[in-house]
């Protein structure tokens, strides 16, 4: 009697820890997921600040050029297409990890990344042109809040590939287990975060700055 | 042929709660969708300033208009915003930074054409504007 009331007692017990286990593995994914985006929220009020100081000193050129006579549009749309396609092959790497598949998601992953280089390739050699042909950011309050803007979204997008290639690393290593597809999640929300950012970038900065 | 099985392990049924939320973000067809509204909404604002369609006041403001629009579809088809998800708080924290971040760009930006617009012709042509300075300051 006292035996089967023990094994009662126990399996009650047993029960009773498995479930505050799924109540304390659930809420820490939601809190992660949350408090990250939380970050990108307060992240996107650096950029509020910097769009709000390219707003003020957008057309102050002390003598410099305008927007108009150095930014090269197909340049900046090519580079829009870069950011965007890198946006669904991240997108297509998530579905590919919602299916457990690790071949994939690392394959798309990996196009995600040189999609991201393309992209950086291309803004350093935009901003290595520009300071090659002296207009750095210390030639008009014009280029002092251009290249803090898209500088600060080009070191995030930097970072972004950093995190990228650690993961790939990670997931070699450990597989799509829940901490990896929780990380998995994060990234994606900062890759596309980014580019939402640059929506921004380019309508505001590339293209109304080229309109007279 | 090591990896696929690592990731089959975790399949079999141990970590239902893991599975669960592997299903729980997004699909092809979201995914399809919003890709092609932003190819859209990115051509559309590149075609108009390139081949100088419209008059450039007008223009500004339609492609500001387009960029709001792809925001969104960002927003709903990318990062799966609504209004459930992480009990609403996502939803939460998005509607307080756009708040700050309308007073912070609306704010620097009135205040900022406000000064070029009243103060420049005073510091230039008025001789009492000294006096004038002093008592803003």
């Amino acid at each position: 009697m006292s035996d089967i009331k023990a094994t009662t007692a126990g399996a009650v017990n047993g029960a009773d820890a498995s479930s505050r286990y799924f109540v304390r593995e659930h809420h820490p994914e939601q809190g992660t997921l949350l408090g990250f985006w939380i970050y990108l929220m307060s992240d996107c009020l650096i950029f509020a600040c910097l769009f709000a100081t390219y707003a003020v000193l957008g057309r102050n050129y002390a003598g410099g050029p305008s927007g108009a006579e150095i930014f090269d549009l197909p340049l900046v749309a090519l580079n829009t297409g870069f950011l965007l396609f890198s946006s669904i092959t991240y997108g297509f790497a998530m579905l590919s990890a919602q299916k457990k598949n690790l071949g994939k998601t690392q394959l798309w992953l990996a196009i995600t990344g040189v999609l991201g280089a393309c992209f950086l390739y291309l803004e350093l050699y935009e901003f290595s042109h520009l300071i090659h042909e002296g207009f750095g950011p210390w030639r008009s309050g014009f280029l002092t809040a251009f290249f803090a803007l898209v500088g600060t979204h080009g070191l995030h997008v930097t970072f972004g590939i950093v995190w990228l290639i650690t993961l790939m690393f990670q997931l070699g290593k450990h597989g799509i287990n829940g901490a990896n597809y929780r990380r998995l999640t994060c990234l994606s929300m900062f890759w596309h975060f980014l580019d939402v950012v640059w929506i921004g970038v380019f309508t505001y900065v590339y293209l109304i700055g080229v309109l007279p | 042929m090591s990896d696929l099985h690592h990731a089959h392990g975790h399949g079999d049924g141990h970590h239902v709660d893991h599975d669960e939320h592997l299903h729980a973000h997004g699909s092809m067809k979201d995914y399809t969708i919003g890709f092609i509204l932003s190819v859209i909404l990115t051509a559309i604002p590149f075609w108009l300033v390139m081949t100088h369609q419209l008059a450039p006041g007008t223009t500004k403001y339609v492609i500001l208009a387009f960029a709001a629009v792809q925001v969104v579809v960002h927003m709903i088809y990318f990062l799966h915003m609504n209004s459930q998800s992480e009990g609403g708080w996502n939803m939460m924290a998005l509607l307080l930074t756009i708040i700050l971040l309308v007073i912070v760009m609306t704010g620097s930006i009135w205040v900022m054409y406000h000064m070029n617009a009243n103060m420049m012709p005073n510091m230039i042509n008025d001789g009492s504007s000294v006096h004038g300075m002093h008592d803003m300051q």
